[in-house]
């Protein structure tokens, strides 16, 4: 293993990885589902950020945004599952192809 | 901070990670899923964050999750044998996200400076509360507001409509 001790650049390296993952699953997946559900790995890339730098800097500020985050994404979650359940309730399919009224 | 902490738990979290977008079931991607937001709130504990550790396995792994299981299983939603093909935007993808994360990974491991100690309550309810209650009180009753129109967004949104149902 590379190193004896774990410095801030290595929970920031963490969160790049994490969130290049979600973003490269939002792309590539066409399921609504799998999308929803790589928004949340970059969110919670997002929140290890945050963790990590509130740590580094010995302040709460960053675990405080942390708090919010996770409301929001919360919230966030129940209004897209709901609106997943109302889509396929008229259309029968979940894929992200199908649903295609508002593309440019 | 210990790498035998770290590693593992790092190791765990992207491959819960590459799980959730590579696996063909919605079912084994939400387990993985759930894998990943536990890992990383072993990842809070080691930062000292306890009690936002203990609001993602609650809140995340406990509750939104949970409600994803319900509405994959309420939707019936099987393996998707339609996402196979695309292989050229898959595989730029892969290539592009590896490329831009092993340059970052390489970039930011070299902040070595040492952590600056917080408080005696870091990480704890009480020392959370203060910072939300004073510096915080604005947004922490915004939120509570987002909450409320959340809730009664999700019931109007899943709601059949009762005179569509009697047509």
């Amino acid at each position: 293993m590379s190193g004896g001790v774990i410095t801030y650049g290595h929970y920031l390296a963490l969160s790049a990885v994490l969130f290049f993952i979600g973003a490269a699953g939002v792309v590539t997946r066409r399921n609504l589902i799998v999308i929803f559900m790589s928004i949340e790995i970059m969110l919670n890339a997002a929140n290890l950020a945050f963790v990590a730098s509130a740590f580094r800097w010995g302040s709460m500020d960053g675990q405080t945004i942390v708090f919010f985050v996770m409301a929001v994404a919360a919230a966030e979650a129940a209004i897209g599952l709901a609106v997943i359940i109302a889509l396929f309730r008229s259309t029968e399919a979940v894929k992200s192809d199908e649903v295609s009224l508002l593309r440019w | 901070m210990s790498p035998w902490i770290f590693y593992p738990l790092a190791a765990a979290s992207v491959l819960g990670a590459l799980s959730v977008i590579a696996a063909r079931s919605p079912v084994r991607s939400a387990m993985a899923l759930v894998a990943t937001l536990v890992a990383l709130a072993a990842c809070f504990v080691a930062l000292g964050a306890h009690l936002v550790a203990a609001l993602q396995i609650i809140v995340y792994a406990g509750a939104v999750m949970v409600l994803f299981l319900f509405v994959i299983m309420l939707l019936d939603l099987q393996e998707d044998p339609a996402e196979g093909g695309r292989t050229g935007l898959k595989l730029a993808t892969v290539c592009i996200g590896a490329g831009l994360a092993a340059s970052f990974a390489a970039l930011i491991s070299r902040g070595g400076e040492p952590a600056i100690a917080g408080g005696a309550d870091f990480g704890t309810t009480r020392a959370l509360a203060r910072l939300l209650f004073s510096d915080y009180l604005v947004a922490f009753e915004l939120t509570s507001i987002l909450l409320l129109i959340a809730v009664v967004g999700a019931v109007v949104l899943a709601r059949r409509d009762p005179r569509r149902e009697s047509e």
